[in-house]
């Protein structure tokens, strides 16, 4: 009997096994998607015990901050109401957590994830997070806040530093208040909205002809009207017909024949590619959650994108954005940064620092390069392209006293009675920016967008 | 060193070890040490070393890691549920004083435990009745739509705890007398050993009562629990591996049956197999239970939140972790001790399991190998059957984790337990040369 006793005890032995295997795996292995789960509000009760990190602007303004509720349990403030709401975010027991709230929750909870921090956590759970200093300006946002909010449309705007892609503008309207209780109800628009980038797609068109050599500034094409692409006629801005011209004019006065031209010369594969470096058909690489920013691309039935070396796609169209191409304002930013940048895009930053409650910092993560899109020769030209339009092309609205400002307009319509989406992208020495209004009726990019796209570079300092 | 010195220096660490535990909860719950955790740990230690000396005056060649095994499970019960509310956990406490009296009474009044094979039939017949009671109207009472406590006047219990002592003592006495015939009368059939016929009535009373208590107890662990330790005997006895499976192949199909027949059993599978769906988690007997445990899992990850950081119960008081002083207290020590502790405490009882087969092994007589194995068994089982509700193994059911949960008929049956085999180890282990 005895070795059958044995037999018995492994049995039992295996059955033990598989419980520690099953407690292993809620416990560490599949422990994550139990924290994720909605229906689970252990986390959330038990973050209410932490007294939440503060959240502040550049300037050291609090957006979101801890206030005490009974039960030593903790409420969330936010002194700035719907100003930074989009990006700051919230967290709430029922809606869950949005934003900065949300991509930092570890952070503001004091979880630390390093090796020493782990080592503090045995001798009891923290109870006051961590703070962040944002790479937002209060003053900018307020500035463009204010112009957005003049306008009765819908609207985005985005700023970001040019050598380091610190975000320091990110306004859309409509905004929220984050302590109300739907917070996390509202679409970001500069992140989760996709708009026809119009004409200042022409930007990365530009891009792609100077940078793989087959176009200067100098290069002359017939900018005639009702030119045949994709085998339809496609017309200038105002039906306005010109001979031979260099790129630079085209793009000056946005002559859309020549660029589109450009594009069906270049190419499905050169455009796709140099899409695809500036970021397009990618989440953008930014601290902030995924599930607020979507991609941008050539968008055909639905939600879907489809890539630009489809055969649905009609890439000289796509070139002077067209074609179904849509695009969120950060994108469009992002441009913006990179060509402003020498050719280098950078990854978008909301979060300069990490700092511990007593002021200590923890993490300053240092400026990261998305990729090289260009060579810097390249961004050197199609800056000066640029700065051209600003100075005597569709964006003079856009120039600064004493400071010299590149940039491109947009005006894309859409298939509605006389509504365009307005844009404006650019930069000057340290900053790019992108606007854009949404269905405004009569009205153009350089009208409408290129000043605001002023008033915010001037309160950045500019 | 002796059997006895071993035991007794044994007990040191275990009482170190409540004493620490309640020093943790002091400082959680006060900021502050005090020195009643002190107190407390001396009283632990008194107690033990008073169940020592009832063991070393009576039984001096008893196996001497049992007994610190079971004090270090009863430690950790009594700190967990001292920090779940220290109202139960005194009376707990009472409950091991009165569970430590009866084990003594045992041991004094059963020196001669082999009196236990004559009365198998009394035996079994009580234990049946013990499982009974919980239906007769008046007395019985249900619970999460099992019926598996009894209400005398002032005093509740489980039977179903001491009826599992009954059944093994009555399935070993039996067993022990036709192993040789079942092995020897047995036919084989399409490629299968099946028992003979005649002794296989007695057999198929059991997996009858099985079934029976699955539906009209509707307890799934204890039926599960009771049938896996006959199937764990039945083995021992006979060595074919064929009666298992046969076994094995009934529970499965009654089980099978009744789980698509008989809603209230639907339902613990449903909730089993899709704990987090919308519709069950907010049903009555729906998945609550099951996916708070998860999540309180979840959240202790890989060291836990330590002694007193599990969240019981949110802020308008409603409960976060159901009953965490019985069914889901492993979940509260997996939730702050982390799968660590987890381990830990598995540990410890597969421990107790491999003392209680080395008892089985080194017992000179059939009788007292069956029941030793029977009782290790089911005391193992009952581990599995909780740990593995509560890890979403098997549907989660309401039985005790043995020595931790709160509950006096729990502890009192298991000291029972805990004193027999003892009992059977004082001389299998003088006869085998202590080891």
């Amino acid at each position: 009997m005895n070795v059958s006793i044995t037999r018995l005890f492994v049995v039992l032995l295996l059955m033990f096994g598989i419980l520690v295997g099953f407690t292993s795996w809620w416990t560490v292995f599949g422990a994550e998607k139990l924290r994720a789960n909605p229906e689970n509000r252990r986390i959330l009760l038990a973050e209410q015990l932490i007294k939440r990190g503060v959240i502040r602007a550049d300037n050291g303004e609090v957006l979101a901050g801890s206030r005490p509720l009974p039960q030593e349990r903790f409420g969330r403030r936010y002194p700035t109401g719907p100003l930074f709401a989009h990006a700051v975010g919230c967290t709430s027991l029922d809606r869950g957590r949005s934003g900065l709230e949300d991509f930092y929750n570890d952070a503001l909870t004091g979880r630390r994830t390093d090796a020493i921090g782990a080592l503090d956590s045995l001798l009891g759970p923290s109870k006051i997070g961590d703070d962040l200093r944002t790479t937002l300006s209060s003053r900018a946002q307020q500035v463009a806040t204010d112009a957005i909010g003049a306008r009765p449309e819908k609207a985005a705007v985005v700023a970001m530093e040019l050598d380091s892609g610190a975000v320091k503008v990110m306004a859309a309207k409509p905004s929220f208040d984050s302590n109300a209780e739907d917070c996390g109800a509202n679409l970001n628009l500069a992140t989760q909205a996709r708009f026809p980038p119009g004409s200042t797609m022409k930007t990365v068109t530009a891009a792609a002809a100077l940078d793989s050599g087959r176009y200067q500034p100098g290069s002359r094409v017939s900018g005639e009207n009702g030119k045949v692409i994709s085998g339809a006629p496609l017309n200038n801005f105002g039906d306005e017909s010109f001979g031979d011209i260099d790129l630079t004019f085209a793009l000056t006065n946005s002559v859309n024949t020549v660029w589109a031209e450009v594009g069906e010369k270049l190419g499905k594969e050169t455009m796709a590619e140099y899409m695809t470096k500036f970021g397009f058909y990618a989440d953008p690489p930014m601290d902030y959650p995924d599930d607020q920013m979507i991609p941008s691309g050539v968008k055909k039935e639905r939600e879907r994108l489809v890539p630009a070396t489809s055969d649905q796609v009609d890439i000289g169209r796509v070139a002077i954005g067209q074609g179904d191409l849509e695009v969120t304002p950060l994108q469009m930013a992002s441009v913006a940064q990179t060509i402003g940048n020498g050719g280098v895009r950078m990854q978008p930053r909301l979060v300069a620092k990490v700092l511990d409650p007593d002021g200590r910092t923890i993490d300053e993560p240092l400026p990261e390069e998305a990729e090289r899109v260009m060579s810097g020769e390249s961004a050197q030209k199609l800056g000066d392209m640029m700065r051209n339009v600003v100075k005597e092309g569709t964006g003079t609205a856009a120039a600064l006293e004493g400071v010299s400002v590149a940039g491109k307009t947009g005006t894309a319509e859409i298939n509605l009675q006389g509504l365009n989406e307005a844009w404006f992208i650019g930069f000057s020495g340290r900053f790019a920016v992108a606007v854009v209004i949404d269905r405004v009726q009569g009205g153009t990019g350089g009208t409408l967008a290129a000043p605001i796209a002023k008033s915010v570079l001037e309160s950045l300092g500019e | 060193m002796s059997a006895r010195n071993r035991e007794l220096m044994a007990l040191l660490p275990a009482s170190l070890l409540l004493t620490a535990g309640f020093a943790a909860i002091f400082i959680q719950q006060s900021e502050q040490l005090s020195d009643v955790s002190l107190i407390y740990g001396a009283v632990f230690l008194g107690l033990c070393v008073a169940g020592h000396f009832v063991i070393r005056f009576t039984l001096p060649d008893a196996d001497p890691y049992l007994f610190p095994l079971v004090s270090v499970l009863a430690c950790f019960g009594l700190v967990v549920i001292y920090r779940i509310d220290d109202t139960l956990a005194r009376e707990q406490a009472q409950w091991f004083v009165v569970g430590l009296v009866l084990f003594a009474a045992t041991i004094v009044l059963l020196r001669d435990f082999r009196v236990l094979e004559r009365y198998r039939y009394t035996i079994a017949l009580a234990g049946l009745l013990l499982l009974l009671l919980p239906r007769v109207p008046g007395i019985g009472q249900q619970a999460n739509g099992a019926y598996l406590g009894v209400k005398l006047g002032p005093v509740a219990f489980q039977p179903a705890e001491f009826g599992k002592i009954a059944i093994i003592i009555f399935l070993a006495a039996y067993l022990r007398d036709t192993r040789q015939v079942l092995v020897q009368g047995s036919r084989r059939f399409l490629g299968v050993t099946f028992p003979p016929l005649k002794h296989l009535g007695p057999l198929l009373v059991v997996w009858g009562a099985a079934m029976f208590m699955l539906v009209f107890i509707r307890d799934l662990g204890s039926s599960l629990m009771y049938f896996g330790g006959f199937l764990a005997l039945l083995y021992v006895a006979t060595n074919r591996l064929s009666f298992v499976a046969i076994g094995l192949g009934m529970f499965a199909l009654g089980a099978w049956f009744f789980a698509s027949t008989v809603g209230h059993v639907q339902l613990r599978v449903d909730t089993w197999l899709h704990p987090f769906e919308p519709g069950l988690i907010d049903k009555p007997g729906g998945s609550y239970q099951i996916a708070q445990s998860l999540f309180a899992q979840a959240d202790g990850g890989l060291l836990g939140t330590g002694l007193g950081g599990s969240l019981l119960r949110g802020p308008t008081g409603n409960t976060l972790i159901p009953a965490p002083d019985t069914d889901l207290i492993y979940a509260v020590i997996t939730n702050e001790l982390g799968l660590v502790g987890a381990c830990g405490l598995l540990a410890v009882f597969l421990l107790v399991v491999q003392r209680g087969f080395k008892i089985a092994e080194l017992a000179g007589d059939s009788f007292s190998k069956l029941l030793a194995t029977g009782l290790t068994a089911v005391f193992a089982l009952q581990v599995f059957v909780i740990v593995g509700g509560v890890t979403k193994v098997i549907p989660l059911t309401g039985v005790t984790l043995p020595f931790v949960s709160y509950g006096g008929s729990s502890i009192l049956a298991n000291f029972i337990l805990l004193a027999l085999l003892l009992l059977m180890s004082d001389p299998a282990r003088r006869e085998g040369g202590a080891r």
